[in-house]
């Protein structure tokens, strides 16, 4: 029985005093079976460190360069100027009956946090190898952290889409609420597709240099520079297979109150989310050489 | 009593071929399989020349609050068993159950980054290594008076001297409190203080009663810290007891009969096809393989090698380190002019070295055996030839001269010669009128 420990002044508690050890161990280290379980239970006990190491990404960008955290502004805006020209103007792209800026601007917002935070998940095992070789945490808290950290820019690039509306004088509705969900679920894809391809990226290192390609690929067939309805209706739902279509044209329905396609967003949630567990998976089975092979 | 660390049937394999090429590209692995699918499917099976066994059978256990070190040369998987009792990867067979939280400390500054202060990789590296934001608060002031760099606290970190960066790194793992604490050779950065610093600090953490798993190739060390120790060879547990014990056993291993290192395969042994070693014998005045002397006796080195290529001049070195790893001195058969500017024929060379008595301090050191060319380059070296051990038997004629207490110290005990002089005092100077 533990009760008050007559402690002599000048020595210290020994063992004995200490309370008693757990009947079951804390941690079982043994070979995994093929498929192993997702630990949610580590990455909430872990959850700090998400933030720590988010806070170190943002902080430590932001000190390296002269316009700091002006870059989260600069990317989607002047994507934004140089498409109105081009696209907007020039080549005379519909945008829906909506002043083309703000067109491109709605779909660029979400399009430059996803790819951002897949391009910056997909490196980041690898970049973090002097970590994963040193230091036991759930690893999924790395490619994580890359995408809560271009979560932060796009809440700073939020700030210029709100100074459009104004000057546009658009009215906001309740659809305006959508943009949590709907930001969540951009989080959730991004999430989903930055965590498999870094798993992959330390056993095939081609991912690293296919990345950039595919993020440019996969613009093109989301309806950024244009809409939907710019295709004939019978092939619309080719594009609804980019999950991102259901989501930017959320994006523009939520901005601007109009009709929401909830086919489209439908699709979108569906294959998030299936990603997204497929993802987790086989993240946590991979998982077990990072250590041997990063 | 239930132990805090069960060890059963622990083994970790890795693929050499794998390990040669850690990571591919998609174009190599469809290349092998479309070039060689067999191959690919014989390798899954892994075959015994294509795979290391790191550790092996590994089985113990630990009780709470042992501190327990783990020795070995490298090479006998103590990083890897670390690596599998800290999560950082899987074993391949067995199994390791802990009864209390781990905390690793495999490197000093994991995590730190160089563009942030002091004050930030503080809290970084701490949530790194598992504690908490209010944790970390709490012991800020304490950590940073341990590292000594309250001026600093502001400044990026890429900014300190090593030795401030190495005292910082420290010290943030020094106040991470797990019930299981395990180090790896961390003690081997830093200047002379530090290390004390870091030793007693390890001490005080030992002492509260917590479980300690220490790995160092400091015995020194291992040994002041530990009370018990197991030594790993090719991934097996050799010896697993009394630290002194097993210490001896250590610095014994390797050696087919004491004092002596034989090869007699060429092949196996250090080398090029210009000269291989053959042997590295200690022998006692009278001519006897010996490895135990006493501080005032002399003795012989011998290293005895084969020439196989004509036309090089080489010289033979001992390089003679104390328990600590300290290089006590160096010495090599080119300070005599025998061999020097001729080139060696081809047979089997012996070069003894005397050294005299009244020169080492008692304790195990260690031999490196190596042959060089010149210009400098080392052409067979043997690190840990052999182990010899200076006892201080209390004979008389050396530097002890009737003194009976325990000695001091000194990486070396030589008999120096010693002068006296004397003055008596006059009247006036004792202060008498």
């Amino acid at each position: 029985m533990i009760g008050t420990v007559q402690v002599s002044p000048g020595s210290t508690p020994k063992a004995t005093e200490r309370p008693p050890l757990p009947a079951v161990p804390v941690v079982i280290v043994e070979p995994t079976r093929f498929w192993v379980a997702l630990d949610l239970r580590g990455l909430w006990a872990y959850r700090e460190l998400l933030y720590f190491l988010t806070w170190r990404d943002v902080k430590v960008r932001y000190k390296q360069t002269l316009l700091g955290a002006a870059w989260a502004i600069l990317q989607p805006l002047l994507t934004m100027l140089i498409f109105t020209l081009f696209f907007g103007q020039l080549a005379g792209v519909p945008s829906d009956g909506i002043p083309y800026p703000i067109f491109a601007y709605a779909g660029l917002l979400p399009w430059t946090f996803f790819s951002n935070s897949v391009t910056g998940s997909g490196n980041s095992l690898v970049g973090s190898s002097n970590l994963i070789t040193k230091v036991y945490f759930p690893r999924m808290i790395i490619p994580s952290a890359a995408v809560t950290a271009g979560l932060v820019d796009f809440a700073i690039a939020f700030v210029v889409l709100i100074g459009l509306m104004i000057y546009y004088k658009i009215t906001v509705t309740w659809t305006v609420l959508m943009l949590a969900p709907l930001t969540l679920l951009t989080t959730m894809l991004a999430l989903g597709v930055g965590m498999w391809l870094s798993a992959l990226n330390v056993k095939y290192r081609d991912i690293r240099y296919a990345l950039p390609f595919l993020m440019q690929l996969w613009m093109f067939v989301s309806p950024i520079i244009y809409p939907v309805s710019m295709l004939p209706a019978r092939w619309r739902w080719v594009l609804e297979l980019n999950p991102l279509t259901g989501i930017i044209s959320g994006f523009r329905a939520a901005l601007l109150g109009r009709a929401f396609d909830w086919t489209a967003l439908g699709i979108s949630t569906g294959i998030s989310l299936a990603l997204l567990v497929y993802s987790a998976f086989s993240f946590r089975r991979m998982e077990k050489s990072f250590a041997d092979i990063v | 009593m239930q132990p805090i660390i069960r060890v059963k049937n622990l083994g970790k394999r890795y693929r050499i071929g794998a390990r040669e090429a850690a990571y591919s590209t998609l174009r190599e692995s469809l290349v092998e399989t479309l070039r060689a699918p067999l191959n690919r499917l014989r390798r899954n099976g892994a075959s015994d020349d294509e795979t290391i066994w790191a550790l092996k059978d590994l089985n113990f256990e630990i009780m709470e609050g042992e501190v327990v070190g783990i020795i070995g040369r490298n090479g006998a998987g103590k990083t890897t068993l670390l690596k599998i009792l800290s999560r950082i990867t899987e074993p391949t067979t067995g199994r390791a159950e802990l009864y209390g939280r781990v905390g690793s400390l495999l490197e000093v500054g994991t995590g730190f980054h160089p563009e942030l202060t002091g004050r930030e990789n503080v809290f970084l590296n701490g949530a790194i290594l598992g504690m908490k934001k209010t944790e970390i608060e709490s012991k800020f002031d304490e950590i940073v008076s341990f590292a000594e760099i309250e001026k600093f606290l502001d400044t990026p970190v890429k900014r300190y001297s090593s030795g401030m960066y190495v005292r910082l790194a420290f010290a943030v793992a020094a106040y991470l409190n797990p019930e299981i604490l395990i180090v790896d050779e961390v003690l081997a950065v830093g200047d002379s203080a530090f290390q004390k610093k870091c030793l007693g600090k390890m001490q005080a953490v030992a002492g509260e009663g917590r479980t300690v798993l220490f790995v160092s190739h400091n015995m020194a060390a291992v040994q002041r810290l530990c009370t018990r120790a197991i030594l790993l060879e090719d991934g097996k547990v050799i010896q697993d007891g009394p630290v002194q014990q097993v210490v001896l056993k250590y610095l014994d291993t390797g050696i087919e009969q004491r004092g002596e290192r034989l090869w007699n395969d060429l092949t196996r042994a250090p080398g090029d096809e210009v000269v291989r070693l053959r042997a590295v014998r200690a022998l006692n005045l009278s001519g006897q393989v010996a490895n135990k002397f006493n501080t005032t006796e002399a003795f012989v080195v011998v290293l005895e090698f084969c020439v196989l290529a004509a036309g090089h001049q080489l010289s033979a070195a001992f390089y003679f380190y104390d328990e600590s790893g300290n290089l006590i001195f160096v010495t090599g058969d080119f300070q005599s002019e025998a061999w020097n500017e001729r080139t060696r024929p081809v047979g089997i060379h012996r070069s003894i070295c005397h050294v005299p008595g009244n020169l080492l301090n008692e304790g195990n050191l260690s031999v490196l055996a190596g042959i060089s060319t010149q210009p400098y380059t080392a052409r067979a070296v043997e690190p840990d030839a052999i182990t010899i051990q200076i006892t201080d038997d209390y004979k008389p004629g050396g530097a002890r001269g009737n003194l009976t207490r325990e000695w001091p110290g000194g990486t070396v005990r030589p008999l120096m010669t010693w002068r006296f002089e004397f003055d008596p005092l006059s009247n006036s100077e004792l202060g008498n009128s």
